[in-house]
């Protein structure tokens, strides 16, 4: 049967207007009046401030207003909600404490070099090991390790550990660390907030979770969530399902056309403030981000430190394997929750393990947010567990591509997570890879498929 | 203020900057030509590259003024009217552009290697780009579409 889209080579839909130069970004959009922003940042890893003084910056010609903590109705966002848009409580160096709004951006430079900040300094914890021992400092009052369903880790069960263990004819150990990795989009971080003349605020957002985004602006803003209107030059057909209660007033958010995400982009802080400053000052305000900002202070995949214990069977099954993993968050959560969820529930990598233990932590630091990254928390445990497989066919003295044919997903397998897998294709895609890369397997290998179910 | 007269895509352009304006700054920000993007403002990424005088260069670290009296192509003045240049075409059919915000720089990069070398050979194209980074990582791609529309050109030549 031949289909209309698959197996089909189609066109990117905006691939034309990418080569024509028409394709839109936040930064390519000019109104008249726009005013733009720059931000007075935390010196300090940790404190809180105790005094601001803008009269000096307020007084500057070109000068539109000045915003500090005090202007944020609610300053506390996030899926955790204790992000402060403008920081009083200090969480890590180079927080935006006060933003400016002038008539260019040279102005608003000059201006925060005026704005006084007085922050009682209070000692900080950079290291996620560190800050897991009971008496470190704390990030945040509710403790350094973030909850998951009131519990300190995230818990993964499948079988039993310890029989896995008993079981295993040798125990292949291994510690690894996931250094931590920035986006780097060609296209930095732009917003830009547009009072209409209906009374409406449009902000044009690089938001990757446009809706997500949407919500926890109007949080910040203590707008009701029937107020928002969603607008799309993305998707005309998110924009058409798209039914909000009350579609008459509030916010119009436009988004979905961005120089790069990869998961970098979920940060809501910069709509949060042209927003503000847009209300406050009823003129369009930009708000642009430098490489070097966007290089320092964007988020960024959290580092992990990572434990590793399998057993393994002479024969080369793998019957047991223990995970601790510590992920570095930074001072918020962001979506690190649902990334240290990925790695536990995929820490088995595509192999199938009769019995598993994860306990994966989320540990607050006084360091810049860190963020989700392609593949959330998958790629450090894909890392470890690719490395894992090569020691356990080193220690085996076995062929690495047959330690993996073996232990591969196969049709009515379940996950750690107890899920059924009944459309399986790793050992498929592995024989591809061979053939692609001139490894010529054995015929022992090339009997195996993950479309039948386990031999062993 | 000094006033440069510069031709832009084929137009007369006389505009009013400051000494010390890019002439990133002056097309985007005074001619409102989106197509050169900011990607660092430190000559890194090669997301401005636009031509002067068939030459390419990296428009955030160039002096506004040193564009006086010649001639500036962007991308808005790659196309002949209904017409797009066979690097569009290439790009657009060869999956060249994901986010797209590389893709100015690299076009123009590509037009100033094409002009001088109408033929070239993969390690030439790279070569030709090795000032343009693309970060959704489609390099492969972009090579692709460039040695197709030399391909293209030649054809076009002999027929």
């Amino acid at each position: 049967m031949e289909y209309r889209v698959v197996g089909q080579r189609k066109r990117r839909y905006d691939g034309m207007k990418h080569v024509t130069a028409e394709t839109r970004y936040v930064d390519d959009i000019f109104i008249p009046g726009t005013l733009q922003v720059k931000v007075y940042r935390s010196p300090v890893a940790k404190g809180k401030v105790v005094k601001i003084d803008c009269t000096s910056a307020l007084a500057m010609e070109g000068v539109a207003a000045v915003i500090t903590y005090k202007d944020v109705p609610n300053n506390g966002v996030g899926f955790v909600p204790d992000q402060q848009i403008l920081a009083e409580e200090v969480r890590y160096k180079g927080q935006p404490i006060a933003a400016v709004a002038a008539v260019d951006e040279d102005t608003a430079l000059k201006a925060v070099e005026r704005i006084q900040v007085e922050i009682e300094e209070e000692e900080a914890v950079f290291d996620p090991l560190e800050a897991m021992k009971p008496g470190a400092p704390k990030v945040r009052p509710e403790g350094n390790l973030h909850m998951f369903d009131g519990r300190p880790y995230r818990k993964v069960v499948y079988g039993d550990i310890e029989a896995g263990f008993r079981e295993a004819d040798l125990i292949v150990e291994g510690e690894y660390f996931h250094p931590c990795h920035e986006h780097a989009c060609l296209e930095t971080h732009v917003s830009l907030s547009v009072p209409e003349a209906n009374g409406k605020l449009t902000i044009y957002s690089v938001a990757q979770g446009l809706m997500r985004n949407l919500r926890l602006v109007a949080s910040a803003l203590e707008m009701p969530e029937g107020d928002l209107r969603f607008l799309s030059n993305w998707s005309e057909r998110v924009r058409n399902t798209w039914k909000p209660e009350n579609p008459a007033s509030g916010i119009n958010f436009v988004g979905g056309v961005i120089g790069g995400g990869f998961g970098g982009k979920n940060d809501p802080q910069l709509d949060c403030v042209t927003a503000l400053l847009a209300l406050t000052t009823g003129q369009p305000v930009k708000w642009r981000w430098t490489r070097e900002e966007e290089t320092l202070y964007s988020t960024y995949r959290g580092p992990w430190h990572m434990k590793f214990k399998d057993g393994v069977k002479n024969d080369g099954r793998i019957v047991a394997r223990k995970v601790t993993s510590i992920r570095d968050s930074g001072a918020y959560s962001h979506l690190g929750e649902y990334v240290v969820d990925k790695h536990c529930f995929l820490c088995s990598g595509p192999y199938y393990i009769p019995n598993v233990y994860v306990e994966g932590y989320l540990v607050y630091t006084n360091k810049v947010p860190s963020d989700a990254m392609r593949g959330f928390g998958i790629t450090p445990s894909s890392f470890a567990t690719e490395v894992q497989m090569n020691k356990i066919a080193h220690a085996l003295n076995m062929d690495p591509w047959k330690i993996r044919f073996m232990n591969a997903y196969r049709k009515g397998d379940k996950t750690p997570t107890r899920v059924n897998l009944d459309s399986v294709s790793v050992i498929e895609c592995m024989k591809a890879v061979a053939e692609s890369a001139g490894v010529a397997l054995p015929d022992e290998l090339m009997a195996m498929s993950s479309l039948k179910g386990r031999e062993l | 203020m000094p006033m440069l007269e510069f031709k832009v895509n084929g137009r007369n352009c006389r505009v009013e900057v400051n000494g010390a304006d890019s002439l990133l700054e002056v097309l985007r920000e005074k001619l409102h030509i989106t197509s050169p993007k900011v990607g660092c403002n430190t000559g890194d990424c090669g997301t401005c590259s636009v031509l002067i005088d068939g030459k390419v260069v990296r428009s955030c670290l160039t002096n506004a003024m040193s564009a006086n009296g010649k001639e500036v192509i962007t991308v808005e003045g790659l196309a002949s009217p209904g017409k797009l240049h066979p690097l569009q075409t290439a790009f657009h059919d060869n999956y060249a552009a994901q986010c797209g915000f590389c893709t100015s720089g690299m076009l123009m990069a590509a037009k100033a290697l094409l002009d001088k070398n109408p033929k070239p050979t993969r390690e030439d194209v790279k070569e030709g780009i090795s000032g343009n980074l693309c970060r959704c990582t489609g390099y492969v791609k972009i090579v692709d579409a460039i040695i197709s529309a030399a391909d293209e050109n030649s054809s076009r030549e002999e027929s």
